[in-house]
């Protein structure tokens, strides 16, 4: 990696994210081990799927409260559609992401053709799709899934499927932001949108485009979800969307939109993983990880911003 | 009054600024001059507090200082009108101009019958007349600026540092700020500011310092400076402003606006574009010259009237309907609707033409550099790399990068809204080059500037607007400054 600005921007995360993983290995036997990582990796999959589909919204200068109650709607959703024989497994998988991506959809043309402010949008989103998760649910988690489906929480070769998943999107997504066209108008919409349209570029496409795309990886997080807890709970999801935008931001990137990158989302996503597992095997009571993860969110950010800043 | 000594600033490796000593008098207005990147604004913003000198020390009423912020020296006497205004624009003038130290009783009630009285003293002193109720956001530039430094004064600002305050001002507007200058040069404050308009320092400055690369090249009264003598001094060579000379246009129409109207802008505006004309847009601020090229960019569309291309009607609802139809445009305002700041020089440059380097949507990235650093070349643009961030380029360069956008997407026609506003001499020249050499080529080019000389030595043709009303052509040997004020003027 070049000495550019970029790696000085993350060198907060990356101090931070070193001094974690060395000090965890240190005062702890099972950090380190194959299982404990397998496991984090894991753990942070779902996260990591949500952050990099609110990444593209935040770069538009957008943000997308509604992500964990779309979880909820699209794993209900999915395994509704996923009782043994009775669709061929790729259709609740596409229900479920399909659900997702409609959901998004939704926020994007409020967004662009009704001109409401995103915040708003999406926090009705949220209300809307966790009360749809309820009613197609009746309330209760819907079990009796698939066991082709529920296998796919498992592992190939060693890895499991949810951390491929992750890792496919983040790199796909990655290649998109720096070497496609329509990556490239998220990043100038986001960095000064009446500049956009004057070059010639349809924000309103744009937005749509990076509200729908959250959206159908918010299913696809939706539909790995329900495979790993192997039913549809209509009370699952909740406030992921922080964790993920949290995730983005530690990462670098901007809430007022145009900079970042999904190799900052990674390692934020990465960061709040590793607290969490960490916390866990040093048994700190949920109460004191609750505040000790804020603390450490807020100092990743303090200290990125103080690198930045020199 | 104010002395700087030896002030030198560097950001990273780049010198801005080399030992630069000068002094300020109370009752003068002290321009500073140089071209972008001399090193005015950086100095300014030195004496102001806004940045730190590196060596070097700023004495102020015999005392040496160390303003760490710029709240320290407005607390001392010393406020700074930036080049970007701003304002508060949902608070009223009066708000504005009080702002930060509103009266208030003792419960932090706050009187408003004082707040207006004391904001219309102090617009009185600038013998200005607006209502101090206004909303800052309906208010013009001029009027804004004036407000500004109302704000200044208020705060008992013993020096006002102003940087560009005319670049967006028309003339009309200018002779009014002037006036307000020399008020306040006679209440003893200190006035030191920086254009780019020629005439208009040797209208209003004592003296003048001038700037090159940094350093400090001379100080002397206006009078002792002619033109040409600060330009030889800003640039260090003579260098006299040309302008191309005009190939003849081609009777062919290329475009032709048919009763174009949207109110409250511009009404029944009718005229026709011809292959390598430049046509000439003339008229006051506020004449709608920039929301009429704007409708056909389609920016602003139009309400009624036709605009056709090549013979075929055409309907303009969004740039990218324009930039379809061949017609591409560089606007006035080079932060907020031509530059994408976070992105780089090569971003910027083929934002607009992309379509043209992907293959299904992806960036072929080899042919994407190659095609910019031709142009970076072509254009002489002065950038570290093609991985520059755009904000960090200087006003001037930035202007060719956005030239070269658009022109990159190869339109017919070409809108130039104030293409030379806030750059250097040395910019503005190439800017005039390329103009001519657009029309040598038959592209077809509508030009509005607020600064006559350029219109009348580059158009074909002038059209002069006033209030929204198309009032008269004018062919360029029949135009005078005289002839295009007089009908620009209200009546």
């Amino acid at each position: 990696m070049k000495f550019n600005r970029d790696f000085f921007h993350r060198f907060g995360i990356i101090f931070v994210l070193g001094i974690l993983i060395t000090a965890l290995s240190v005062s702890t036997e099972s950090f380190g081990t194959l299982s404990n990582l397998t496991n984090v990796a894991r753990q942070v999959s779902i996260n990591g799927i949500l952050a990099v589909g609110v990444t593209f919204v935040l770069l538009t200068a957008g943000v997308d409260l509604s992500l964990g109650s779309v979880v909820a709607l699209s794993g209900v959703v999915c395994a509704t559609f996923a009782h043994p024989s009775q669709y061929p497994v790729l259709v609740p998988i596409l229900l479920g992401i399909a659900t997702g991506g409609l959901c998004g959809c939704f926020n994007g043309l409020l967004v662009t053709r009704g001109g409401v402010a995103p915040f708003i949008v999406t926090l009705g989103m949220m209300t809307v799709a966790r009360g749809l998760a309820l009613i197609f649910s009746d309330g209760k988690p819907v079990a009796n899934m698939s066991p082709t489906l529920t296998n796919l929480a498992g592992d190939v070769a060693g890895i499991p499927i949810a951390v491929l998943c992750f890792a496919l999107v983040a790199l796909a997504a990655s290649v998109f932001l720096k070497n496609f066209q329509l990556g490239r108008h998220i990043y100038a919409v986001g960095g000064n949108e009446n500049a956009a349209r004057v070059a010639g570029i349809s924000v309103t496409r744009v937005k749509l485009f990076a509200y729908t795309l959250c959206g159908l990886l918010t299913g696809l997080a939706g539909v790995v979800l329900a495979a790993r807890i192997t039913t549809g709970q209509p009370n699952a999801g909740m406030a992921y969307e922080l964790d993920a935008i949290a995730a983005v931001v530690i990462g670098g990137t901007s809430l007022a939109g145009g900079v970042g990158t999904i190799l900052g989302t990674i390692l934020g996503v990465l960061l709040i993983g590793v607290i969490n597992n960490g916390l866990d095997l040093l048994m700190v009571s949920s109460y004191y990880q609750a505040v000790i993860k804020g603390l450490i969110i807020v100092g990743a950010v303090w200290l990125d911003r103080q690198q930045a800043r020199s | 009054m104010l002395v700087a000594q030896g002030l030198s600033k560097k950001f990273g490796d780049l010198t801005v600024l080399k030992a630069v000593s000068v002094e300020f008098r109370s009752g003068e207005v002290h321009a500073l001059m140089g071209e972008n990147g001399a090193g005015k604004s950086t100095l300014m913003k030195l004496l102001a507090g806004l940045y730190q000198p590196d060596t070097g020390t700023i004495t102020w009423r015999g005392q040496p200082v160390y303003w760490r912020s710029p709240m320290e020296a407005l607390a001392q006497g010393i406020a700074m009108i930036h080049q970007e205004l701003m304002p508060i624009p949902d608070l009223t003038v009066a708000e504005n101009i009080l702002l930060g130290r509103e009266p208030t009783n003792a419960w932090g009630w706050l009187d408003q019958k004082l707040l207006q009285a004391e904001a219309v003293a102090w617009l009185k002193v600038l013998d200005c007349h607006l209502d101090p109720q206004t909303r800052m956001r309906d208010l013009t530039v001029a009027q804004t600026q004036v407000v500004e430094i109302a704000k200044a004064l208020g705060r008992r600002a013993d020096v006002i540092l102003m940087d560009e305050p005319t670049a967006a001002l028309s003339d009309h507007e200018c002779t009014a700020l002037f006036k307000a200058i020399r008020q306040l040069c006679q209440r003893g404050v200190a006035v030191v500011y920086t254009t780019h308009k020629m005439d208009e320092v040797f209208q209003l400055a004592d003296r003048i310092t001038v700037l090159r690369d940094g350093e400090w090249v001379t100080t002397q009264p206006a009078s002792d400076f002619t033109p040409a003598s600060l330009i030889s001094h800003m640039v260090g060579r003579d260098l006299a402003t040309v302008f191309p000379a005009l190939t003849p246009a081609s009777p062919e129409v290329v475009l032709e606006v048919q009763a174009l109207t949207r109110e409250p802008y511009f009404r029944k505006v009718t005229f026709q574009l011809h292959r390598g004309e430049v046509l000439g847009l003339a008229g006051l601020m506020g004449a709608g010259r920039t929301e009429l090229v704007s409708a056909l960019y389609g920016l602003l569309p139009a309400t009624s009237g036709t605009i056709t291309l090549k013979g075929q009607p055409v309907v303009l609802r969004n740039p990218a309907d324009a930039l379809a139809h061949g017609v591409g445009m560089v606007t006035e305002d080079r932060k907020g609707l031509g530059i994408i700041p976070g992105l780089s020089v090569q971003q910027n440059l083929t934002l607009t033409a992309l379509h043209r380097f992907t293959q299904a949507g992806f960036i072929l990235g080899a042919q994407e550099k190659q095609v910019s650093q031709a142009e970076v070349t072509r254009f002489k643009i002065k950038a570290r790399g093609l991985t520059q961030p755009i904000r960090e380029l200087s006003g001037g360069n930035q202007q060719k990068v956005l030239l070269a956008r658009m022109l990159l997407d190869a339109p017919e026609i070409v809108i130039l809204d104030e293409p030379t506003r806030g750059i250097d001499i040395g910019a503005k020249s190439e800017i005039y080059a390329l103009i001519g050499q657009l029309t040598a080529v038959g592209k077809a080019v509508l030009l509005v500037s607020s600064e006559l000389p350029e219109v009348l030595a580059l158009s074909h043709r002038i059209l002069v607007l006033r209030q929204g009303d198309l009032v008269i052509e004018l062919a360029a040997s029949a135009a005078t400054p005289e002839k295009v004020l007089s009908n620009a003027m209200p009546l």
